[in-house]
């Protein structure tokens, strides 16, 4: 079998701000609500608690994102989905639950620097000004849907991989030389 | 003539000189200018052409009320139509050209037009042009078409870059002069994240021009104190060259921040659009002063009076060294004094009003000015340029008392507060008497998601003409309390404020001109509609503001009746005996500031786009047409094996305790007992019965189906899904996932597809192991598949669905191993083509939104048992239980020819409308590469009931074709092929 | 453009991270109802000038369907409130009320 390849290959761009496409990054969604077991599913894939509202919680190259009231992304490395899909299902056995390797969907970008923010600022209805550190918001990137977070020196943007080229030409174009929004 | 002065002008830096061209003549001018300033520093006092009358322009204004002086900005795929010189700042290396003339701007063809202006009044062309009806489009239009239009349109693409920002702030003001710099620093100081917008590259307003001091302190101090203040603080944001034009729900404001206009080329965006959303708005946009309507108000030199002293004092830029004033305010003596003070000669100062009183007045006598009240202009001499004006008494009819040779007139009628952003959303407004102008009514204020003021105004905005009610209007602005203790909102709190400024209404000047004057009296500077124009309008019946806007286009030029809108009004409101509130105004819209897939491809694919995706239509070969590669991808698929791109096929996870329950609902069959391992096709249908998706359901696990949607249909099933789910059966236990990015689908098509899936090795894939219509995970070739047995082709069928990442080698492994068997891809015809000869149907052929499954024979996937499904009762209508629906049925042409697309079943006789009778249409409607010949399949009354009777199908050349009704099954009827 | 806070996840989205729903409250009829219980449920809308209860989903967000209650004439969100009800709940109700004493009530 092949290696997997992510929708860009990892394309990258620097202006006054760097943008470049990750992974592919192992991801699940988990849906579920209520259940006892569930914080101790999600430790084991991740080893975090589980986020709360709106949060996403980060441990490594691993992290657990609050998406909606009954809905997690588990994030992990891309090799290890597999295993931690049969853990979760051994977790929450007899519950009712769902959880789906959506690794191959998404395309992820790190939007890194000091004036990242303004990159994302020209794209999203988001006020950066108020978005908390660890806060993970769902919203649109121009005209298709993007889930959007602050982390290290920068911010890390997901949408799906049918329109992976079309974001990385949004990022692009937001973070030409001399676009800044503020100095 | 106009000219530069040899000292002065705040805004200049005579130090940094540019060099700028208009109609290829070159002239200098100084950082700081605008482009209008320049021109008339170079003598440029002819700028353009009117719409209609093609007569001499000149430029009027300082500001974005300037009706005139637009020219074509720039060059090639810089070319600009239509820029305001007034509002251009002027760069080194600029090119301009003047619009709207032939041959050219001295001497204008045009301008016979201005002579027979008796025979063009308004509604000339409602009224000429409407017989006999084909002229109009033949010979009329392209006539005035060509004569009409101002600048031209650019012929090669736009070099520069755009972009858009979004901003958040909890109070936004809009205008930097006095009053909104004090409203920002009371926001501010009240612990308001605030955002400042100034349209100009400075900030200060007119103060710099109109005041002397401000606070005690001199203006410029003053100034720079709070701008210094503004800027060292944090939750200030300062936005100048940004424009805040549109006003909208819920404070959402856009605004047009001009980044690089005066530095074309530099890399940087030229425009960015601004999506502000606020807590509140401020606006604090100022006042537009009014022209007066006196006779030869157009000719090139009559400015308005604040124009004149914004480029003596701004620019050092004098419009004439003889000045002569008019004016039924106090403020046009401030225009006296400054050309007095620059060195320049008023000869008088026409005051319409019967005394002048005032310390602007008396400073004016005091310096020497002759001031002479209850005056008026009886008609401005000269035609290009002015030459001279000759006097009147404001109360006759125009008898000319004297004439004074001069080389330019300063007017002003009074202050219109610029109200436009506080009305976009509906905030109401007063005529306010003392100064004859609209102003906000604080009382009736556009409102916000609470119910609270979503705007307040401040300054002259608001009607407030003196920094004494400027600085009490700011005082008691609601957003200048602390945020801290905003409690409930208060209504009703705010005091009147007091402005000791007095505009006394002039609307027409002398009072009783007759006709011949009235005629040469200009209100729409750029639309040439006078006072004459108007009050035909109302002598022909228009009462109301709006159709007398359309009627004479009375501010619809692209100044939008920022100069004109209340002289008309009030010429208006004059001629009907009303008062001008009960005239009202026009509807103030926004905007304010008129502004604005790689491995198909490598292999040649032709595209065609299928909901949201782009999927290959067909794979052409060298020197193919697209329908001989289509004909070549079926035959080859039917005779060896063919490879789809199936990946867009919508897949849904429904998982749950009621998941089986919920798809029983979803379905118009019975998916709950479907066992684990098998695929069944599947229909749904709207609540109206109609249907909407249909897709082949494959049962995963207990608790698990997969549920696959047409090719674009993913999102919408999906959110249908969650849709029953949380609002109508939330105690139902279902959860659901789009997965349809996560997978590449290949469907491998044909009687050598097993043969291929062999070769690529894996599992077991055979007729016992993996029957028609299940399914079964495993490995093939080293990538993990899940593979579905099911075909919508009739051929021998797998598709495979592997992980997105690993689509492309999968992709390439199956071409790679399919050499040896005849592999081709093939596109989405192909698949057409192939399911038409099957009789399958597809949505949004076979189905527009009105059919049930009924009509198309599909009653064998609706459950009769069930009580209930999505669209169930819909369907029991009467209209869809009649017998005399259209259904659906297959045709063979007696020749052998393909029926065109759309076309109807033709009966004799024709209906009310004089159209042909119908009885059906059909639905698709193919060449079949495989039969040789055109097949069809379509909708026919009584359609089932009626197999081997001749019908007619019409065609767009007006003859028909005849075809024998048949079942819809066109090959391989008992399924031989697929079941292998 | 409007801006209504998902009660889900708290986000005060803007009208284009929004999806539409129409009419709230809605009680659905199926086989066995009569023609007249099937249009009222099917095409007979309230489309009111003033007090308005919709449906709305959180697309771009949360994926949550929610309900609103707002003024259709000026604006004025009431409030928002999950979708998982049969009517307004209480303290919706209470709250135009005091906003709009003339309102003449749900239903």
């Amino acid at each position: 079998m092949s290696d997997p390849i992510s929708a860009l290959q990892g394309a990258s761009f620097q202006g006054f701000a760097s943008v470049r496409e990750i992974g592919p990054v192992g991801m699940i969604t988990l849906r579920a609500k209520g259940l006892k077991s569930l914080e101790k599913a999600v430790k084991s894939v991740t080893g975090t608690k589980l986020p709360a509202q709106r949060r996403i919680e980060v441990n490594g190259d691993r992290a657990c994102a609050w998406m909606s009231p009954d809905e997690y992304l588990l994030m992990l490395p891309y090799a290890d989905v597999r295993t931690a899909l049969t853990s979760i299902a051994k977790s929450l056995a007899k519950e009712h639950f769902l959880a789906v390797d959506v690794s191959d969907a998404r395309a992820v970008f790190r939007i890194e620097g000091e004036k990242a923010d303004q990159v994302l600022q020209k794209l999203s209805p988001v006020d950066f000004e108020t978005l908390q550190p660890g806060e993970l918001r769902r919203t649109r990137a121009a005209q298709v849907a993007a889930a959007l977070w602050q982390q290290d020196d920068g911010y890390t943007l997901v949408c799906f991989r049918s329109v992976a080229s079309y974001v990385m030409g949004l990022l692009v174009h937001s973070a030409q030389p001399n676009a800044e929004l503020k100095s | 003539m106009s000219t530069r002065l040899s000292k002065g002008g705040r805004l200049i830096n005579r130090s940094a000189p540019v060099e700028f061209s208009f109609n290829g003549k070159r002239f200098k001018g100084y950082q700081g200018d605008t482009l209008a300033a320049g021109l008339l520093a170079n003598d440029q006092m002819l700028v353009g052409r009117s719409f209609k009358y093609h007569r001499p322009r000149g430029i009027v204004a300082s500001g974005p009320e300037e009706p005139n002086a637009l020219v074509n900005l720039g060059s090639g795929a810089r070319l600009e139509p239509n820029q305001r010189t007034t509002t251009t700042e002027l760069f080194d290396g600029l090119e301009c050209t003047s619009q709207n003339h032939w041959p050219s701007l001295e001497f204008d063809v045009g301008v016979v037009n201005n002579y027979a202006a008796r025979f063009l009044p308004a509604g000339f062309y409602y009224k000429t042009f409407i017989h006999p009806r084909p002229f109009w489009k033949h010979v009329f239009e392209p006539i005035i078409r060509r004569s009409a239009g101002l600048g031209k349109a650019p012929t090669e693409g736009d070099a520069d870059r755009y972009e858009q920002a979004y901003a958040f702030c909890d109070v936004l003001v809009i205008g930097a002069g006095v009053a909104g710099l004090l409203a920002t620093k009371a926001a501010a100081d009240a612990g308001h994240r605030v955002i400042l917008l100034e349209q100009n590259p400075t900030l200060g307003g007119r103060a710099p021009v109109d005041e002397t001091e401000i606070n005690g302190q001199p203006v410029d101090a003053w100034l720079s104190a709070i701008e210094s203040d503004l800027a060292a603080r944090d939750n200030v944001t300062i936005r100048t060259r940004t424009c805040g034009f549109g006003v909208y729900d819920h404070g959402y404001v856009l605004a047009d921040e001009r980044v690089a206009d005066h530095t074309p080329g530099d890399g940087r965006p030229k425009h960015r659009l601004w999506r502000i959303r606020a807590g509140k708005i401020v606006t604090a946009t100022g006042a537009i002063e009014r022209p007066l309507s006196f006779a030869g108000n157009d000719i090139p030199g009559v400015m308005l009076a604040s124009a004149v002293r914004d480029y003596v004092v701004n620019y050092a830029v004098s419009p004439g060294d003889r000045t002569v004033i008019v004016t039924n305010n106090d403020s046009a003596y401030q225009t006296a004094l400054a050309l007095k003070a620059a060195g320049l000669d008023v000869p008088a100062i026409l005051d319409a009003r019967d005394a002048a009183t005032g310390a602007l007045p008396e400073a004016a006598r005091a310096a020497g000015i002759r001031v002479l009240t209850g005056k008026a202009i009886a008609k401005v001499k000269g035609s290009k340029r002015v030459t001279g004006v000759a006097i009147c008494a404001q109360a006759g009819e125009g008898a000319v008392q004297e004439e004074i040779p001069c080389e330019a007139v300063a007017m002003s009628g009074g202050w219109s507060p610029v109200v436009h952003l506080w009305s976009h959303c509906g905030g109401k407004l007063l005529w306010d008497e003392t100064i004859s102008a609209f102003v906000p009514d604080a009382a009736r204020p556009p409102l916000n998601h609470d119910g609270s003021a979503m705007v307040e105004v401040v300054g002259s905005a608001a009607g407030h003409l003196d920094l004494g009610a400027i600085f009490d209007g700011v005082a008691q602005m609601p957003v200048s309390t602390r945020v801290e203790t905003k409690g409930r909102r208060k209504e009703d709190t705010k005091k009147t404020v007091k402005t000791s400024v007095e505009i006394p209404p002039v609307w027409v000047m002398p009072q009783g001109a007759p006709l011949a004057l009235r005629s040469k009296m200009w209100l729409d500077y750029q639309n040439d509609v006078k006072v004459s124009d108007v009050q035909l309008a109302s002598r022909e019946g228009y009462v109301s503001v709006e159709h007398t806007k359309r009627y004479t286009t009375l501010g619809m030029a692209t100044d939008q009746g920022k100069l004109s809108n209340i002289n008309g009004l009030a010429i208006l409101a004059d001629s009907l005996g009303a008062e001008i509130p009960q005239v009202g105004t026009t509807t103030f819209r926004p905007p304010y500031t008129p502004a604005m897939h790689e491995m198909h491809e490598k292999a040649g694919a032709y595209f065609e786009p299928v909901g949201l995706w782009r999927r290959p239509y067909c794979f052409p070969r060298a020197g193919e047409t697209h329908e001989q590669a289509v004909h070549r991808e079926v035959l080859n698929t039917r005779q060896n094996l063919g490879l789809l791109d199936a990946s867009t096929l919508g897949k849904i996870i429904v998982k749950g305790p009621d998941a089986g329950r919920f798809l029983d609902m979803l379905y118009t069959g019975v998916m709950s007992t479907l066992p684990i391992g098998k695929c069944r096709y599947g229909l749904m249908c709207n609540e109206q019965g109609f249907l909407s998706d249909d897709g082949v359901v494959a049962r995963i696990s207990e608790d698990t189906w997969l549920c696959h949607t047409t090719s674009g249909g993913a999102d919408r099933i999906h959110a249908w899904m969650e849709d029953w789910l949380q609002c109508e059966w939330w105690d139902w236990q279902v959860y659901t996932a789009n997965v349809t990015e996560q997978y590449a689908q290949v469907a491998v098509v044909g009687p050598n597809a097993r043969k291929l899936l062999q070769v690529l090795g894996g599992m077991d894939v055979s007729k016992d192991a993996l029957p028609f219509m299940q399914w079964a995970d495993g490995t093939l070739a080293g990538f993990p598949v899940r593979v579905y047995r099911i075909s919508f082709s009739g051929e021998l069928s797998y598709e495979i669905a592997v992980p997105a990442s690993h689509g492309a080698a999968f992709w390439a492994a199956c071409m790679e191993a399919g050499k040896a068997l005849g592999a081709m891809p093939y596109g989405t015809e192909a698949l057409h083509v192939m399911r038409a000869e099957k009789g399958f149907i597809m949505i949004g052929d076979e189905t527009d939104g009105t059919v049930i499954p009924q009509d198309l024979g599909l009653d064998w996937a609706i459950s009769k048992k069930k009580a209930d499904y999505l669209g169930k009762r819909g369907q029991e209508r009467s209209y869809l239980t009649d017998p005399d629906r259209w259904k659906l049925v297959g045709f063979d042409t007696l020749d052998g020819s393909v029926i065109p697309d759309g076309a109807y079943i033709v009966v004799e006789g024709s209906n009310a409308n004089n159209q042909r009778n119908v009885q059906g249409r059909v639905t698709s409607t193919y060449y079949s590469p495989t039969l040789k010949r055109g097949i069809a399949m379509g909708l026919l009354k009584h359609g089932p009931s009626r197999m081997g009777e001749v019908v007619e199908f019409n065609t767009v050349a007006g003859g028909t074709v005849k075809a024998r009704v048949r079942d819809t099954v066109f090959f391989d009827k008992d399924g031989e092929k697929q079941n292998v | 453009m409007l801006i209504l806070e998902c009660p889900y996840c708290g986000v005060k989205a803007e009208e284009t991270e929004l999806s539409p729903g129409y009419e709230a409250h809605l009680k659905r009829f199926g086989p066995g109802s009569s023609p007249e219980e099937f249009e009222a449920y099917m095409f007979a809308r309230k489309n009111p000038k003033g007090v308005h209860f919709e449906r709305w989903r959180h697309t771009y967000g949360c994926g949550k369907w929610f309900l609103a209650a707002r003024c259709t004439a000026t604006l004025e969100v009431f409030g928002t409130y999950p979708a998982q009800v049969s009517e307004p709940p209480p303290e919706i109700i209470e709250k135009i009320k005091a906003r709009r004493p003339d309102w003449k009530g749900f239903k």
